[in-house]
């Protein structure tokens, strides 16, 4: 496609990058043959002693000058410059950058292959696999997880063995291809008291200290209000929708009495990206086996 | 000219000297702290921290000390070279005042986060207009006095001084065209890529024009002054000159290699950058080969020494440069710190150093001394500036490249060999030693400005008379 609305710019800027670049050769050739008078000056004089010398200008810089000029149009004929022109050798950024990719997606392809064919658990024990994987973790997953992968307020802990969405294989690659939206929504309606009993309930559920009587209250909302659609009569959570398990002594925004009470009052909104357009299922595979290995051995 | 005492105005031009010196030590503090915030993040402290700073920086030390040292020397030289007083009444001691509130203003808004989000041009609009009303008096003053020059020729550096008004005057205005949404927030006029592409027209002709032309002025005016030698080749200054004033204009696609921008402009941005070289080094010659014959007034005259050095380390910048520009090169050059280091080879080999010399040759003369208190201090002041200078270009040339390295370098199973904050870790003790060479600068400075308090002290203020011209007869 054209960068230009109509064929006058192309033109426009031929004709001016062509006439500027020669106008640096007629500005250089013709003042090349004014009269000189080495070691004479102008005449000239100004503030008492101030100068200049009629020398001409050094031969060696005349031709640095002419030669960056003819580099210039050599270049422009080679390379795309000269408006809607590609240049004779058809280079674009766009094409250096695919034909790289494309030689380093070769060049790695039977490696790739080779996990591929491989089901996810047995590329999480291949030593190689996980080297690599770790590799790609660092280059595209730290930014939220960390470099150490133990997350971060909002962002979960990749090495213990709670998952919001499910930790089998399949489930994890699911994560990591399509991403996931985490949404609680906010229940502010509840008012401000009700909404206390419940962080009050929540914190009973994993031991925190708490006011049993708002507590005890707070279960009864916790089934009326509708939590339980999410979170289950247990409070185990689901992972088919991302909600998650109040019971144990994980928390992905904090536990104190005023985070919960946020949360409950606002609502929570989360994302992790979907990876699969940008990073093919090989490198999804892998790292899918990589985040896997990070919980082994995990409670 | 028949006797009548017509004075130069020195007095603006003091104020913009000692401001020049104040600026510059303000201006380098800050650059001092945000590299020590890079070596010890701990000291982010609150909003202070380095995204904060860093344009507070950037704006201190081109537009506080740059500027009053172009403002300082171009009065001075306009009215020497013109042999006559400067033109402009009111507007004269509006563009010191103005200019003086400008930075005050900058200095307040920029630590709040108050910003356009542009590079060198991060200044809200009502503080942009300031800026254009200053800039265009300026213009009247220096026009005004080339006007009333009693002399026909116009001396070489006011060409250089005269460019760089106007395209400055052009550069702010085109950049800066901006939508207000209240008082102290405003929309680019422009979006996506053109909005870079003006962006960087604006950015590489600020070092173009702000930061290379007007100094090229400065050191036309002070080293054949300094070396008493008239100007090596006039014929040469008339080449490099509108060689360097149009070509510049053109170099400013070469900050977006590799980005959005058209791979035409690209290519358009490149060749004219390379053209740049010898016009760039055009200056150079003309100024290392005014000293030519007269070496020896390099060993005991240290304004010479600061003079003759910035324009070698002009030379080097100007020849690394182009050579950042060529798409290859800059593939690995790109977003490091060796960019960050062509800079500083630039702003404090080549504007501090000319800047310096320049104000060492003025500041006596401005207060009714033959010389500076002690020319001891300004040879320390020189050699503590130099080895600052070195430290901070070698080290950050060599985190550049192992950065660009690092960044680049690419396993046999396809992924990165470093992850982001491995190149980090590795840039520390580099960035240690780039804060040292930068507080060897200020500490340079500092001399300065006590060499230059002792010299004002039980100074005379008046103005001199002006010289009749060489051949004319009252």
């Amino acid at each position: 496609m054209s960068d230009f609305v109509s064929d006058f710019w192309n033109l426009y800027v031929v004709v001016i990058v062509l006439a500027s670049i020669l106008a640096c050769a007629v500005l250089l050739i013709v003042q090349g043959k004014a009269t000189f008078t080495p070691g004479k000056t102008m005449g000239h004089v100004w503030d008492e002693t101030l100068e200049e010398y009629n020398n001409p200008m050094p031969k060696w810089w005349s031709w640095m000058f002419v030669i960056t000029v003819i580099f210039a149009l050599v270049y422009l004929a080679l390379y795309p410059g000269l408006g809607n022109y590609k240049g004779m050798l058809g280079w674009t950024s766009g094409g250096q950058h695919k034909a790289e990719v494309e030689k380093m997606d070769a060049t790695v392809k039977p490696l790739f292959d080779k996990f591929m064919a491989m089901d996810v658990k047995a590329v999480a024990g291949d030593k190689q696999a996980m080297e690599m994987g770790k590799r790609l973790f660092l280059t595209y997953c730290m930014q939220c997880h960390g470099a150490d992968a133990r997350g971060a307020k909002g962002f979960p802990n990749l090495t213990d063995a709670d998952w919001q969405y499910g930790g089998e294989p399949e489930q994890i690659k699911e994560t990591i291809s399509n991403g996931r939206m985490g949404v609680m929504p906010p229940h502010e309606q509840l008012g401000a008291d009700s909404i206390k009993d419940l962080a009050n309930y929540v914190r009973s559920l994993s031991g925190l200290p708490n006011d049993s009587v708002r507590a005890a209250k707070g279960k009864e909302t916790f089934a009326s209000a509708g939590c339980v659609g999410c979170h289950g009569m247990d409070a185990h959570g689901m992972q088919a929708v991302g909600a998650p398990n109040l019971t144990d002594k994980i928390w992905l925004y904090g536990s104190s009495e005023a985070t919960i009470t946020e949360t409950i009052t606002k609502g929570r909104q989360n994302q992790m990206p979907a990876w699969k357009e940008f990073l093919g299922e090989a490198k999804v595979h892998l790292l899918s086996a990589y985040v896997i290995s990070l919980s082994q051995g995990a409670k | 000219m028949s006797g009548t005492k017509t004075t130069y105005n020195d007095k603006v031009v003091r104020q913009f000297a000692v401001m020049t010196v104040i600026w510059g030590i303000v201006g380098m503090l800050v650059g001092v702290i945000i590299a020590a915030q890079l070596v010890w993040p701990e000291l982010n402290i609150g909003f202070l921290h380095f995204g904060r700073l860093r344009p507070l920086h950037t704006n201190a030390v081109i537009f506080a000390f740059g500027g009053c040292a172009l403002f300082a020397t171009s009065y001075w030289c306009v009215q020497r070279t013109g042999h006559t007083r400067l033109w402009g009444g009111p507007l004269i001691p509006f563009t010191f005042w103005g200019w003086q509130l400008v930075i005050l203003l900058a200095a307040i808004t920029l630590p709040l986060g108050i910003t356009q989000g542009k590079e060198y041009a991060e200044l809200e609009w009502p503080i942009d207009i300031l800026i254009t009303l200053v800039w265009v008096s300026y213009a009247i003053v220096f026009f005004g006095t080339i006007g009333k020059r009693t002399v026909s020729h116009i001396y070489v550096a006011n060409w250089f001084f005269g460019a760089m008004i106007i395209a400055v005057a052009l550069l702010h205005l085109g950049n800066s065209a901006a939508l207000p949404v209240s008082f102290l927030k405003s929309y680019s006029a422009y979006s996506g890529v053109q909005d870079a592409m003006i962006q960087w027209w604006y950015g590489h002709n600020a070092v173009g024009f702000f930061l290379t032309a007007g100094f090229l002025g400065m050191m036309y005016y002070f080293v054949p002054k300094q070396a008493g030698r008239p100007v090596y080749s006039y014929r040469l200054s008339v080449v490099h000159f509108w060689a360097l004033i149009f070509t510049y204009m053109w170099a400013g696609p070469h900050h977006l290699h590799y980005t959005a921008l058209p791979d035409w402009t690209q290519s358009v941005g490149m060749v004219f950058s390379l053209i740049l070289l010898a016009p760039s080094w055009g200056g150079m010659i003309n100024g290392i080969m005014t000293l030519s014959g007269a070496w020896h007034k390099l060993r005991d005259d240290p304004v010479l020494k600061f003079l003759i050095t910035s324009l070698s380390f002009y030379g080097m910048s100007t020849f690394e440069g182009p050579m950042m520009s060529i798409k290859t090169v800059n593939a690995l050059s790109h977003y490091t710190d060796w960019t960050v280091g062509h800079v500083h080879s630039g702003a404090l080999g080549w504007v501090a150093m000319v800047s310096i010399g320049s104000m060492y040759y003025l500041l006596p003369k401005l207060f009714g001394k033959t010389e500076m208190y002690s020319t001891k201090l300004m040879t320390t002041h020189f050699w503590i500036a130099t080895i600052g200078t070195v430290l901070y270009i070698a080290s950050t040339w060599i985190s550049g490249v192992m950065q660009g390295l690092m960044w680049r370098a690419v396993n046999a199973d396809g992924t990165l060999a470093y992850s982001f904050v491995e190149s980090v870790k590795g840039s520390y003790p580099f960035w240690a030693i780039r804060w040292l060479g930068g507080v060897l600068f200020l500490s340079g400075m500092l001399i300065m400005a006590y060499n230059m308090f002792k010299t004002m002290a039980g100074g005379n203020t008046k103005d001199t008379p002006v010289i009749v011209p060489v051949g004319h007869h009252a």
